[in-house]
Parts: structure tokens; C-alpha cells; sequence
């Protein structure tokens, strides 16, 4: 039994990653995602000023950038579903709601982490012009990873929050978008909460694991937010027949 | 095989399924009839546990759907009515995944089911460039896959061309011989071509259930008899069939052009073809057409429903 709640997990993985490659989307949030890491990376940083390459303003740019990247990816997931009347198919097939959230979740995981492939650019651009800190450059990956499992994990609750898209899409930026700028926002705050608010941001612990240090409480924090989202989403599913 | 007991569906204060029960036997095909809106859908969803009812219980062979929905759910294969299925896959990569769902291995059954559902043409092309035959097919395919024991359909046969239906028809004939069907539809012919047994629904409650001949015979059975002949104008041919013994009412039928037509309605156990042919034969008309129908579960599925959607 446990084998079968896997395999049909990964079935439904496989074809969301079967989907993500043979339509359009997915390739324009890939291009944008690129040039807009590429920006940073080479425009912003001092690249051109001072001839040197490093990572980190593409790391720091990284959380914004992917609060919208990972929404636009993940927002047909399940809002697709409803739309077209699909998902009265999927959930008459034998499939419990945890195969279908877990498959779609690392579906969209899976491949918000191939986007980072083409950006080991960087890295080759920063070894070969400057000199290259390993630590920091595999915690930053490290940390991107999470955080693209966390955001998914968010597009994946908004996603199936709505039928339309649009609503999907906006839904999931606003959230992500608050958890990247909390961080900057902490000023307005008296001090004693300044730590708790921190604390709850993403950037705060995508930081700490980019600086070469892992932490268990950071990776904890990222697989609570995964946790809190995949939940939610099995509560709005199971919940569908009272809904419509 | 399938027993329902008390089912009840509420959206807020609308009941859209009002206390229902029945039971389905092995290896019948059952037609679900109702005018739109009756809640012909809602029952099936609820028998495919896609929705939970707010009251009542669904059985299907040894399991309770609310208790153990993935046995039921692997024992039912099920077509909704528009055929929602994924317009960005291929037709081989989409029936392929509901294969890989449902836990089957090889590929020897996805050859199988392309043939029988014809469909063996269409497999590398996008689910979504389909005409809507081939989607229905794909469709079909999708709910035989696994060889089910009950196979449950939402009007199989909506949008489709005259061909198309006889074609779909058939499959479910075929099918019904081993496995229990249910089907839904609001086309009375339909009931009548492919159903043993029809469950009427209208406004949420079950108006009847039967066997369709036995229906047809418990209720006030009728029939129509259509004449076509030339000869006389259609006043007269009316006056002389009217006073034929057993004719209750007569009204102008369509006939080509140069014939008259008149509709005779009948009870359903007089025979007054003889006497007409001999009445024919007696003025020198020229009989061209007579042709006995039955229109009882027409009548039926009216005096039912009457109102039924407004």
C-alpha cells in the first residue's frame, strides 16, 4: 500500500513535469526569471564598475524575484483543474488528496529548481573573472531550493483557493511578497517584536543558510511553511463538496 | 452491486438531491432520466464519491464510499458530461497516466482499449485538437481502461452526430452484456434503446422506477398509428379513420407532397391495421405508409415531470 501511495504521487508528478515542459508558460516564466537574475547579476552588481563577479546580489535579489517567478508557475495547478472540470476526473480516479497536493507540489518544486540550472552561469562567470567562496555559493543554492519548495508549497494553497488564474496568481505573490519584505519593514516595529517578525520572513533565513551556515532552525522554518501550506491545501480540497 | 440509501444533496438552501434509494443489481444497464436540472449529476457524483452527500450512505459491492473510497472508486469507471479531460496531453500520455493511476502494468491493455474504442489513429495527436466524437471516445476510454465492474455515464452521448450516437450506443450495449451501467440522459429514445431498467428523476426526487417494459405496460400505454395515402382529402380520410373501432383521437400527420397523412392515437392493446388496410382497399386508396409507435414512455416521462423545469 505504501508503495502504491508513492508511485501515484510521482505519476501525478510526472505528468504536472510532462505539462510544464510542452506548454508556453513555462518557458516565458523561465526567460524572465533569467533575464531578471541576469540584471542582477551583471547590471547591479559591480561586474562592469569594478570588473568583479559575485554571487551576492543575484542571492539577494533571489526571494523578490521568486515570489513572483514560482506564483506564475504554480498558479494553473489546481485553478486550472476547476476551470476546465478536470479535477472531477483526477478525484475519481483512485488518488487520495495527498497524492494529488504531494505530486503537484513537487512537480512545481522539481521544476522552480531547474530554473536555477541555467544561472550556474554565474558561477563559471565568477570563478573565471574573480575568485569564488564555495561556502556561501552551495549554502545559497541550498537555500534557494527551500525556498523554491516553500513558495511552491504557497502557489500550491492559492492555487487551489480559486478557478480563475488571475485571482490564483495574485493571491500567491501576495504572500510571498510579504514574506520576502517583511524583513524590511521591521523598522516600524517596537523592538521587542522586531525579533518574532523577523523571525517569521523568509529572507531572514534564506540569508543564514546563503551565508554557508546551516542551521537547523532555518530549515525547519522552510519546512513549516511547506508544512502549513500542503495542509491548508488538503483542507480546501477535502472541503470541495461543501464549496461548490 | 450498488445500493443507496437516503441520499440527500444540499447546496445552502437549494436540495438539489432530495432523500433518494435504490439499488442496482449486477450487470444491468440503468438509465437515470430527468429533464435538466433534475439532479441527474449531483446523483452521479455522489455515486463517484466526487462529492461528499449531506446526508445519506452510498454502497458499492462490499464498501461504503465515505468509509473506503479508493476500493470504490477502483471498482467504477466514470465519464462526466463534458468530458473534462486534459486538453494539453496527448491522447497516449493522458490515457497512459489514468493506466499508471490506476495501478495497471504493460502496455497490452492501452493497445486493447484504442481498439475498441477506435481510437487507435488519434493516439499521438493533442487531447485538445480532438473533434468531439474523438473526445468522447478518449473519454470512453478513459472510464473502460481498467475493465471496470460498474461503469457510470453523464449523457454519453450529448453533442454528438446521429453516427456517433448509434456507434457510442453500441459500445454500451456491448459493455452492459458483462458489467453494470449507469447512464444518465435527458433523450427518452435513448432510455429506450439502450436501458433494462429507468430511474426518473425530477426535481431532486425519484418519480419512478422500473423496468422500461414494464413501465411502458403499467402505465396508460398508447400508441400512435401514422397513414399515409392518396386518394381522398385529409377531412375525409379524418372522418373515416375516426370511426374505426379503438381510435380514440386523430390529427394531421406530415406526408410528402400529392399524400395525405393522419395520426391515429390507440390504446396500446388495440390492433386497427386491418381494418384500416381493409378500408384502404374498400375507397381504392393507395396505402403508402402505416406504421405503428409507442409513445408511452413519453407520456410517462411528461405526466412525471410536468413543470419539471421552468
Amino acid at each position: 500500500m505504501k508503495k502504491g501511495f508513492f508511485r501515484k504521487m510521482l505519476v501525478i508528478m510526472n505528468k504536472e513535469l510532462l505539462v510544464y515542459f510542452t506548454t508556453p508558460i513555462a518557458y516565458i516564466v523561465f526567460s524572465v526569471f533569467l533575464l531578471s537574475t541576469g540584471f542582477y547579476f551583471f547590471i547591479l552588481s559591480p561586474f562592469f564598475f569594478f570588473g568583479q563577479a559575485e554571487m551576492r546580489e543575484f542571492f539577494h535579489a533571489l526571494p523578490a524575484i521568486f515570489s513572483i517567478a514560482v506564483p506564475a508557475v504554480t498558479m494553473r495547478l489546481f485553478s486550472e483543474e476547476k476551470h476546465t472540470g478536470s479535477m472531477e476526473i483526477l478525484m475519481t480516479l483512485p488518488v487520495t488528496n495527498w497524492d494529488v497536493i504531494m505530486g503537484k507540489f513537487l512537480a512545481a518544486t522539481a521544476f522552480t529548481s531547474v530554473m536555477l540550472i541555467p544561472t550556474f552561469v554565474y558561477v563559471l562567470t565568477v570563478v573565471l573573472v574573480g575568485s569564488l567562496d564555495p561556502g556561501p555559493v552551495v549554502g545559497g543554492y541550498l537555500g534557494a531550493v527551500f525556498l523554491a519548495a516553500a513558495f511552491s508549497a504557497v502557489g500550491v494553497l492559492s492555487s487551489s483557493i480559486s478557478r480563475n488564474q488571475i485571482v490564483v496568481f495574485i493571491i500567491g505573490v501576495a504572500i510571498c511578497i510579504t514574506l520576502t519584505l517583511i524583513d524590511y519593514f521591521l523598522f516600524f516595529l517596537p523592538v521587542k517584536l522586531v525579533n518574532f517578525f523577523q523571525h517569521l520572513g523568509v529572507n531572514y533565513h534564506f540569508r543564514n543558510i546563503a551565508r554557508g551556515i546551516i542551521d537547523s532552525r532555518d530549515i525547519i522554518y522552510f519546512l513549516s511553511v511547506i508544512a502549513l501550506a500542503v495542509m491548508g491545501t488538503e483542507k480546501i480540497l477535502s472541503n470541495r463538496s461543501t464549496a461548490q | 452491486m450498488i445500493s443507496v440509501s437516503n441520499l440527500t444533496k444540499k447546496y445552502g438552501d437549494f436540495t438539489a438531491v432530495n432523500n433518494i434509494s435504490f439499488t442496482i443489481r449486477k450487470g444491468e444497464i440503468t438509465g437515470l432520466l430527468g429533464p435538466n436540472g433534475a439532479g441527474k449529476t449531483t446523483t452521479l457524483r455522489m455515486l463517484t464519491g466526487y462529492l461528499a452527500p449531506t446526508s445519506g450512505t452510498v454502497n458499492v459491492g462490499d464498501y461504503r464510499i465515505d468509509e473506503q473510497p479508493l476500493e470504490v472508486k477502483r471498482v467504477i469507471g466514470y465519464l462526466p458530461e463534458s468530458v473534462p479531460i486534459y486538453g494539453d496531453m496527448l491522447v497516449f500520455d493522458y490515457l497512459k497516466f489514468v493506466h499508471d493511476l490506476r495501478e495497471m502494468e504493460g502496455d497490452g491493455r492501452l493497445r486493447e482499449i484504442a481498439a475498441l474504442c477506435g481510437i487507435g489513429e488519434i493516439m499521438h495527436k493533442s487531447v485538445g485538437e480532438l473533434s468531439k466524437g474523438y473526445r468522447q471516445r478518449v473519454g470512453l476510454a478513459h472510464a473502460l481502461i481498467h475493465d471496470p465492474e460498474i461503469l457510470i455515464l453523464d449523457e454519453p452521448t450529448s453533442g454528438l452526430d446521429p453516427n456517433q450516437i448509434v456507434e457510442i450506443r453500441n459500445i454500451i450495449k456491448e459493455i452492459g452484456k458483462k458489467k453494470t451501467v449507469i447512464l444518465s440522459t435527458h433523450i427518452l429514445p435513448e432510455v429506450e434503446a439502450t436501458c433494462e431498467r429507468v430511474i426518473i428523476i425530477n426535481k431532486g426526487d425519484i418519480v419512478q422506477d422500473g423496468r422500461v417494459g414494464q413501465m411502458m405496460s403499467s402505465f396508460g400505454n398508447e400508441s400512435v398509428i401514422s397513414v399515409s395515402v392518396t386518394g381522398p382529402a385529409y377531412e375525409e380520410l379524418a372522418s373515416v379513420l375516426g370511426a374505426v373501432a379503438g381510435v380514440k383521437s386523430v390529427k394531421r400527420g406530415d406526408a410528402p407532397a400529392g399524400q395525405v397523412a393522419a395520426e391515429l392515437r390507440v390504446p396500446g392493446d388495440a390492433e386497427v391495421r386491418p381494418e384500416i388496410f381493409r378500408l384502404c382497399v374498400q375507397k381504392g386508396w393507395v396505402l403508402y405508409e402505416m406504421k405503428k409507435e409507442s409513445f408511452a414512455l413519453e407520456n410517462i416521462f411528461r405526466e412525471l415531470t410536468l413543470g419539471g423545469v421552468q
